[in-house]
């Protein structure tokens, strides 16, 4: 009851005029600024931090928290009108709301994404409020062994993602990780693999690069050689009561992934070498997985944007645990939180709760306002997003190559990057017409450079014993479940059953 | 299709083979005390992608994977051209950069891809090639504050004029 007491006090604060105003403006900013390709929470709360400083601290981390928001929800929005996916939680949205939107559905796939959202942040606003600090104590128990042991549970639900082609799949995969290897040995700091011996491979290959190359460049590539530049428009015109019939099928079709998406998200999103990456991309394994129909996904499933979205929005609000209760920040958007609490002079940690309880409840309720602003903004926003996608493909085509370079030029300022961007884009047109899956490698670039260091780090930990994944009570049994996972589609290449569909191709 | 096939995995394994070598640059076994060397992870996976390729190749020589099976030309004349325009396009559009400004070329490459490739009208083609960079100008130089790059210096009066907008 005391709990529900300071909740209740935290959400009257949110609801001041000037932390409402906050609420509403950074979410509307977060959405445009998510939905922009190459930019994402990180660079919405890094630009606009100086500006807080002109409001009360409660404010400003208000105004923070709801960009953060507004942009999770806005990446849904570029996945499934442009097919790219604008930041690394979007990927996996990017796999089911493209085809769907290529279908005609592009509202329910928004739809779909945005109620997902609003349930998954719900759904760890709710745990997050109850469980703060019991769950910092987990999130502190895990080591490299439990994170590795978690990656290669990611890395396993990637094989089955894959498709028929075994080989090619786990081709994909490797190339993923090994373009993610680029640059410098993260242990040790000495170069590796510059590619030709030309220098701007020391900065490495990022992960927007290879995806706006893929989904970007290469998607609109295949496109325009498949359909001959002749694209019908199939996009119908939006309206209420269209968009109320979308949220109806959205939860009814949905409810599984949400639900997935929502704890698993959040569990994943505490874990401080994680985030809401990874969980985005796991619940979609599982959700699969998990699904009656396995085949729907990568062709247009509900559940396969459903599970994504709910739990980058559940992680997000997860990734804010460690960062309040321990000071360890989850993500690069926390990380830029906890300095601006630094600088507003408050310090992060288990006294925080104690001593600066005001505020602390006062962010709180700012996350169950944001996430209902969120919600209703985004919905508001949804039929101009469909009005974009109705434009002449040979208007949309252009705009959205330009949107691809600008985007990666944005996020990385290296005009070698364009050129690479450009690169993976003729190369996925090339792998694609040979059936190579393409998603599989934009995934394992997004974890390798999780999954390599503490891999590295446990292996150091046992002096290379690598039964420390096995005989640790957590890493143990998520290492075996993901052997297992590993293993099955081996065996199907001994045992071929029906043909399943190739995600995001 | 068939010979674009194994064509693709003949590179592939070679582009393995580069990355093995070079991964090789740092230690790859196990050092007492260190851990894996840092040339490790890329070397076992580069073989791992090698072991692929053969294996890709050997289903290419039992025919069990379908562009194995296929006689359809890999790009037809048609789709050639139009990987040609669109290709060729977006390598100009990414040459003039650096030469005209990120904000020309895309005004350049907007209007060759709306006019020319398009069909669209002269009036429409030069309305959304001039307002797009202008709006893409003000997005990311007024409200991100992020520079691209602003081409040779006889740009500069233009850049001039539009800086004195926004700051």
């Amino acid at each position: 009851m005391e709990i529900l007491g300071l909740l209740g006090d935290g959400m009257l604060i949110a609801l001041q005029p000037l932390n409402l105003l906050l609420i509403f403006v950074g979410v509307t900013v977060g959405l445009f600024i998510g939905a922009m390709p190459g930019l994402g929470s990180v660079n919405g709360v890094a630009i606009l931090l100086p500006i807080t400083f002109l409001v009360p601290p409660s404010g400003a981390i208000i105004f923070l928290a709801a960009i953060y928001y507004g942009a999770m929800y806005g990446g849904a929005i570029s996945s499934v009108t442009l097919g790219i996916p604008g930041a690394s939680t979007a990927v996996a949205t990017t796999f089911d709301g493209r085809p769907l939107a290529m279908k005609g559905r592009a509202s329910l796939a928004l739809v779909t994404a945005a109620i997902a959202s609003f349930i998954g942040g719900s759904v760890a606003n709710i745990i997050f409020t109850g469980f703060a600090p019991v769950l910092a104590s987990v999130a502190l128990s895990f080591g490299p062994p439990e994170i590795f042991a978690l990656m290669l549970l990611a890395f396993a639900t990637f094989v089955g993602l894959g498709g028929e082609d075994i080989p090619k799949t786990v081709l994909s995969i490797c190339l993923g990780l090994v373009l993610g290897a680029i640059g410098f040995d993260q242990i040790s700091g000495a170069p590796r693999l510059v590619l030709f011996d030309i220098n701007a491979f020391l900065q490495g290959i990022g992960f927007l690069v290879l995806a706006i190359g893929v989904y970007g460049i290469g998607e609109m590539l295949w496109t325009i050689e498949q359909t001959r530049g002749e694209v019908e428009n199939n996009t119908p015109k939006m309206t209420a009561r269209g968009m109320m019939s979308d949220a109806g099928e959205a939860i009814r079709e949905g409810w599984k992934g949400t639900a997935i998406g929502s704890f698993l998200g959040f569990f994943v999103g505490i874990l401080p070498a994680a985030g809401a990456t990874p969980a985005s991309l796991m619940s979609y394994g599982v959700a699969k997985m998990t699904s009656r129909k396995p085949e729907q996904f990568g062709r247009g499933s509900v559940d396969g944007i459903a599970a994504p979205e709910a739990a980058n929005n559940s992680a997000s609000t997860g990734s804010m645990l460690p960062m309040l209760t321990l000071g360890i920040p989850g993500s690069p958007t926390t990380a830029i939180l906890l300095g601006g609490m630094v600088i507003w002079g408050l310090v992060p940690g288990p006294r925080l709760f104690v001593d600066e309880s005001e505020f602390v409840w006062g962010l709180i309720g700012s996350f169950y306002i944001s996430n209902m602003a969120a919600l209703f903004i985004n919905l508001a926003f949804i039929p101009v997003f469909i009005w974009m996608l109705r434009m002449p493909f040979t208007i949309l085509a252009p705009m959205i190559f330009v949107l691809s370079i600008v985007g990666g030029y944005a996020a990385t300022r290296d005009m070698f990057d364009i050129w690479l961007i450009l690169f993976f884009g003729f190369g996925a047109l090339v792998l694609r017409r040979l059936d190579y899956p393409l998603a599989p490698a934009v995934l394992a670039i997004v974890l390798g450079p999780i999954a390599e260091p503490t891999l590295r780090q446990s292996l150091l930990l046992s002096s290379g014993d690598p039964m420390i994944f096995f005989n640790r009570p957590v890493a143990g049994p998520i290492t075996i479940i993901a052997i297992i996972l590993i293993l099955l589609p081996a065996l199907k290449l001994f045992r071929r059953k029906k043909p399943t569909t190739a995600v995001g191709e | 299709m068939r010979y674009g096939e194994i064509l693709t995995a003949g590179v592939l394994a070679l582009f393995s083979i580069y990355l093995m070598v070079k991964s090789a640059e740092l230690p790859i076994g196990f050092i007492r005390g260190q851990g894996p060397g840092g040339g490790a992870w890329p070397f076992w996976l580069s073989g791992i992608m090698l072991i692929c390729c053969a294996m890709i190749a050997l289903n290419w020589w039992r025919r069990t994977s379908p562009p194995s099976q296929s006689d359809e030309p890999f790009f037809d004349n048609h789709g050639w051209r139009t990987i040609g325009l669109v290709g060729g396009g977006l390598i100009a559009f990414i040459g003039l950069i650096e030469i005209i400004s990120m904000y020309g070329a895309i005004a350049v490459f907007l209007f060759y891809y709306l006019w020319f490739l398009g069909r669209h009208s002269l009036a429409l083609s030069l309305i959304l090639s001039l307002a797009t960079p202008l709006l893409f100008f003000f997005f990311f130089e007024g409200l991100m504050r992020i520079t691209m790059p602003t081409g040779m210096s006889f740009t500069d009066p233009v850049f001039d004029f539009l800086y004195d907008i926004i700051y």
